[in-house]
């Protein structure tokens, strides 16, 4: 699938717009504002070929200077109600702007919270990013300047338009005449230079993501010596950016000449006409003048318009995707009983919680993933006891993490039940059960800040010393104590200052300290040295006393201490028991054991 | 900026000089109208008028006076005359701004490809690709436009002032004054906002930070159910970052709102010194028409002046930042005449010895791995292990007196590098797929294999079926824009492309520390039954897992850049060293007799 697929050619369509109205609506005091002082502004724009002709007629032609002082002062304030208005409707149309796009980033993002894991599981980060964060600035952008320019350019035109029919009837139909064909030359202009400016976006969008491959790859490369077809390819990109980049210009450079040509051809016209009017006294030479400034200046507000109206139909697009994702149901949501019981995510009522003891039970569970069509997990039934543990092994990507997924309600089953403490999990809140449950990742995630604001995660009101005592059980505070300023040392972005070891044992800390009834650890596969590993595995004996704990296990001095062992091969489980009893079974089980255990091991021994 | 840009660049300049000439023209032309035509005076201003009226064939304004179409038709020619040297000007500046930019482009490109793997090592990816795009970018930006603009700008107020100053010199003083106090306005008033606009960047990049590692790390925030802390981190930011705007926006309309005023009591201005010029009779009506358009056609240039300067200011940094990847040496050609020796034989490390930014990685190493061997290399993080890989490929350079590496007796210094790294499958601790189909990867971007081949080669990695259990198969896409591959079928994927290559040396530098215990044994054994057939591949394991180094033929331990321990599996067992506390770490802890016996 692509995500980055724009939408051309479509004409504005007001019930995409309309999907926008809540959002809209609390700024429709500050939009009708923007509406008055954009019209003062543009009113007083219009008026300024008026009042020259008043001052040409008034006082040049004659050479008159009495009255000028109170011309001066009613330009002057003219100008002063231009300056309040201009610095009155920008204000408003920053906060609409900001406004707008804060509250449609607050919308998206809370729903986000709200959706299930499937989703981020078949959905790129930087899709989703891009939807938060640029496409609310473009429709913010879009619905306050977008308005601003429609507003500045229609009303424009129309005082235009009615100063030169009053100015002069027959002349100013003339001008009137060409503004049509002047509309069409610049629609048909503008479609070219936006596709072409499109296509070079594009393209340019394309450079970057070369040269991020480029940098990002450039070890690779080396060791594989394929520089040259590297910079070849790179080569051939940027010459199709120089192509396009140049035909997108041809058309804007063609542009205003044909444009001037127009305002050219109105100026004579008027010089034509206006010029026999004037020698034949039917006509002031002020008037001449205004209705010149008039077909020079005219043209702007078309280009504008034609403009806005170009981005009013690509702003559908980002408006469309916003309004998508905020329609995108999650697959997991409370019962509308358990919310009112239990409170939703964001406002949970704790004081109807019931204390977790541990026991879980799988009750006939099949499950099938929603972009799956085929069962990984029919009727499955397992019963484990409060502070029982369960190993889960099998090959790389054989589906180890299904019945963690399960546990955790990141999916639900799509038949049977999954019971915690006797009672099926769908009858508690999912905030009620994630309370309960620790759990430390393969690739373990933390967020940027210090170390300390990272285990704190696990308990938002724990002390420092609850913090320190949470590390010193799992042994990060060797770890810590190796950082240059000991737990308040940032780790980076996603934690990329510390090496996967170190960060499994940070998030072992994480987890130990929300004291979770029940314990998820997925065991790193990943390149760890023998010393931290000895001290992650400390770290999970110490932690699973009194939980219930999942270990997706690689390694056997884990899987060992198991009262239970899930076998899974191909996404299904295909042995179960405890390390004897399956060893005993010589099956799979063994197979997989036994390639632990090699020869030379034996003959060593 | 090669000769040939330079020529077309000053083309368009003298382009965009011409077409200003003619935009200049029009008022004139209207004053002519006004004043000689309509007002019946002597032609003045500018001659090229005068001599525009006769070459369309009326003598003089009396002419004209009973042709007024001759008076449209001048305007007319005279826009068309400036529409073609406007178009001319964009179109040559846009082919060599844009063909500047290109071979910046490549440029770059190709000088990043070739700089050294120590600068790659260092470097944040981030920070360059900024550079190499929004640098290039802002350089772009000053070569297409803000430079011809600038010069625009000048060029226009020199034209008109050098037309107006003669014609009325009280009105053109009064129309130039408020010039000066426009543009430094402007930059004074950008100069202070910047530290804002700064800062509102900043706040924008850390809301971007929070909603980045939410959604990546969206199974811890569901896991301790931090909804809504993180909603109320988000909306803390997101309003913070607003409001900063919002306070901007403040700053911004005083700005915008008082430039209005500025351009509005100027042209003010103009009216009363025009109505007192006028009657005192220094002034006609075509004049003060000329007046008003000019003023008008310099007042906004000037005003986005102010703008224009302080972005062209910027691409000064810019330039500095592209400059610095440029001062950057690209890998040493090969000093001497490489030897044409083939690469086979023996490995020999001789008293090797390397430090990296003054601090020693390596110390005083001797080993040798005999052709057609596979040595394995154990050693905790930071020991050296990688670094001995790094040495062989030349990805970094011994310096004299630090010892030597040979290939077959030959100093690998002697062999021509781009050789060395063909003849060396080296699977790096991280490999990089690019965002190609899998096919092209396996293939390393190469055309030259058949697809049976690189099924063979992906077989052995054992991720063939990984690879065709998705729809596309081999064509299927990796990487942002395609399919995301777990850190062990990558790692497979990786060492498919070296098995592909067929190279006489293979070095696996931890590569397969993301696949399980069975799949590892599987790919060991595969590559084990390949070496028997295609003989003397000399094979360098680099690992974490005993039992990945269990096959090896000889076992050297590394600490803290010394070769601790050096034999083949089983003398390392029996000694009861490093090896062998490490093994019983990783495997003693289930070792009872029982479990033995069941396995046999």
């Amino acid at each position: 699938m692509s995500y980055d697929e724009e939408f051309y050619g479509k004409q504005p369509g007001l019930k995409v717009w309309a999907g926008m109205l809540p959002f809209f609506l609390p700024f429709r005091g500050q939009l009708a504002i923007i509406c008055a002082f954009m019209l003062l502004c543009s009113g007083v724009d219009a008026l300024i070929p008026i009042f020259q002709k008043y001052v040409i007629d008034s006082f040049i032609v004659p050479g008159r200077t009495e009255g000028l002082l109170s011309v001066a002062v009613a330009g002057a304030l003219l100008m002063g109600a231009r300056m309040a208005g201009a610095i009155c409707f920008t204000r408003f149309a920053i906060r609409v702007e900001m406004g707008f796009a804060r509250d449609l980033k607050k919308a998206c993002f809370d729903h986000l919270q709200t959706l299930s894991l499937s989703y981020y599981n078949t959905t790129p980060v930087g899709y989703i990013i891009s939807r938060v964060m640029s496409d609310t600035d473009r429709i913010g952008v879009m619905l306050a300047w977008g308005l601003v320019d429609i507003l500045w350019g229609a009303s424009y035109i129309v005082f235009s338009i009615f100063s030169m029919l009053a100015l002069d009837f027959r002349l100013g139909l003339w001008l009137v005449v060409m503004i049509p064909p002047m509309a069409l030359v610049t629609m048909w202009f503008q479609k070219r230079i936006l596709r072409h400016n499109r296509l070079v976006r594009r393209t340019n969008s394309r450079i970057t993501g070369a040269f991020n491959e480029g940098i990002l790859g450039a070890r690779t490369s080396k060791t594989l010596v394929i520089e040259d077809i590297n910079i070849k390819e790179f080569s051939s990109l940027a010459g199709e950016m120089y192509g396009g980049a140049v035909k997108a210009a041809f058309w804007g450079a063609a542009y205003t000449p044909v444009m001037l040509l127009f305002g050219a051809l109105a100026v004579a016209i008027i010089l034509v006409r206006g010029s026999a009017s004037v020698m034949g006294g039917l006509m002031a030479f002020g008037t001449l003048s205004a209705m010149v400034s008039y077909a020079i200046s005219i043209f702007e507000p078309i280009q504008q318009m034609a403009l806005i109206f170009g981005e009013i139909t690509a702003t559908q697009a980002n408006i469309e995707r916003v309004l998508a994702l905020l329609a995108r149901a999650p697959e997991i949501v409370d019962e509308p009983e358990v919310e009112e019981r239990y409170g939703d995510s964001f406002s949970p009522k704790r004081e109807n919680w019931e204390p977790i003891k541990g026991d879980i039970r799988f009750d006939d569970v099949s499950f099938r993933y929603p972009d799956g069509d085929e069962f990984v997990l029919e009727h499955f039934n397992l019963d484990i006891p409060a502070g029982s543990c369960v190993a889960i092994v099998g090959e790389t990507g054989a589906g180890k993490s299904t019945l963690v997924n399960l546990v955790c309600r990141f999916y639900e089953p799509t038949s049977g039940r999954v019971l915690i403490d006797g009672r099926d999990y769908r009858e508690r809140s999912q905030l009620w059960l994630h309370s309960n449950i620790g759990y430390v990742l393969q690739s373990p995630h933390l967020f940027s800040g210090s170390v300390r604001e990272n285990i704190r995660y696990g308990r938002l009101d724990a002390s420092d010393e609850e913090i320190m005592e949470a590390a010193r059980l799992v042994s990060a505070d060797s770890v810590i104590a190796h950082l240059p300023d000991g737990a308040e040392s940032d780790v980076g972005e996603g934690g990329d200052r510390l090496s996967t070891g170190e960060k499994q044992l940070i998030s072992f800390a994480r987890a130990i300290l929300a004291n979770p009834a029940i314990f998820v650890f997925d065991e790193a596969t990943s390149s760890i040295d023998t010393e931290t590993e000895r001290r992650i595995q400390h770290a999970i004996t110490k932690a699973l006393k009194g939980r219930t704990s999942f270990l997706i296990a690689h390694r056997l001095s884990t899987i060992t201490m198991a009262d239970v062992i899930l076998v899974v091969r191909d996404g299904k489980i295909v042995e179960r028991g405890g390390h004897r009893e399956l060893l005993k079974k010589k099956g799979y089980y063994t197979q997989l054991y036994a390639m632990q255990y090699e020869q030379d091991l034996i003959r060593g021994n | 900026m090669s000769r040939g840009w330079r020529a077309l660049y000053l083309a368009a300049f003298l382009f965009m000089l011409l077409s200003l000439f003619c935009g200049f023209l029009l008022p004139q032309t209207i004053r002519f109208v006004v004043d000689s035509v309509i007002g019946g005076r002597a032609p003045e201003g500018v001659p090229v008028i005068s001599w525009l009226v006769s070459a369309l064939g009326a003598s003089g304004p009396s002419r004209m006076r009973e042709n007024l179409m001759l008076a449209g038709a001048l305007v007319v020619l005279v826009a068309a005359l400036g529409g073609v040297c406007g178009f001319a000007h964009h179109r040559i500046l846009s082919k060599s701004a844009e063909g500047v930019t290109r071979r910046l482009r490549e440029r770059l490109y190709s000088h990043i490809q070739r700089l050294p793997y120590e600068w790659h090592v260092g470097v944040q990816t981030g920070d360059i690709v900024q550079r190499c795009t929004s640098d290039v970018e802002v350089v772009r930006g000053f070569v297409a436009s803000q430079l011809t603009e600038i010069v625009r700008v000048v060029a226009l107020v020199v034209f008109a002032y050098s037309i107006l100053f003669p014609m009325n010199f009280t009105m053109a003083l009064a129309s130039f004054l408020f010039l000066p106090v426009i543009l430094s306005f402007s930059l004074v008033f950008l100069k202070s906002a910047a530290a804002r606009f700064l800062a509102a960047d900043e706040a924008e990049g850390q809301l971007l930070a929070i909603a980045q590692e939410n959604f990546t790390g969206v199974r811890v925030v569901r896991a301790f159910g931090r909804e809504r802390f993180e909603a109320d981190r988000f909306d803390r930011q997101n309003r913070l970052y607003s409001d900063l705007w919002m306070r901007l926006g403040e700053l911004l309309s005083t700005y915008w709102g008082a430039g209005d005023m500025f351009t509005g009591l100027q042209m003010i201005a103009l009216c009363l010194v025009g109505v007192l010029q006028a009657s005192a009779g220094s002034l006609t009506v075509g004049e003060f028409i000329v007046f008003l358009t000019y003023n008008s056609m310099i007042i906004w240039p000037v005003r986005g002046l102010g703008r224009v300067l302080s972005e062209a200011s910027k691409a000064s940094v810019s330039l500095g930042r592209i400059g610095e990847i440029f001062d950057v040496l690209v890998e040493s050609a090969d000093s001497t005449e490489p030897v044409e020796l083939p690469l086979r034989g023996d490995i020999e490390f001789d008293h090797v010895s390397f430090s990296y930014g003054g601090a020693p990685v390596l110390r005083d190493i001797s080993f040798t791995v005999k052709e057609g061997t596979t040595l394995g290399i154990l050693g905790s993080t930071g020991s050296g292990k990688t670094t001995v890989a790094h040495l062989l490929c030349r990805l970094y350079e011994l310096r004299p007196g630090e010892g030597g590496i040979r290939i077959g007796g030959v100093d690998i210094r002697r062999f021509n590098r781009e050789r060395l790294r063909r003849n060396i499958g080296i699977v790096l601790q991280e490999p990089f797929l690019y965002s190609r189909t899998i096919r092209e990867n396996v293939a390393s971007l190469s055309a030259r294999y058949s697809l049976s081949r690189i099924k063979e080669a992906a077989s052995i990695s054992q991720v063939d079926t990984a690879i065709e259990a998705f729809a596309q198969g081999y064509d299927t896409i990796v990487g942002e824009r395609g399919v995301t591959l777990s850190g062990g079928q990558k790692q497979r994927v990786a060492i498919a492309r070296v098995i592909l290559r067929e190279p006489p040396i293979m070095i696996f530098d931890d590569s397969l520390s993301a696949v399980d215990t069975e799949t590892d044994a599987r790919i060991r054994a595969a590559l084990a039954l390949r070496r028997e057939t295609a003989r003397g591949v000399t094979t360098i394991i680099i690992a974490h897992r005993i039992t990945s180094l269990s096959g090896a033929d000889r076992i050297i331990v590394m600490d803290d850049g010394r070769l601790v321990e050096m034999g083949t599996p089983a003398e390392l067992l029996a000694s009861g060293g490093v090896y062998r506390r490490i093994n019983d770490m990783q495997r003693g802890l289930v070792a009872d007799e029982e479990d033995f016996d069941v396995l046999r």
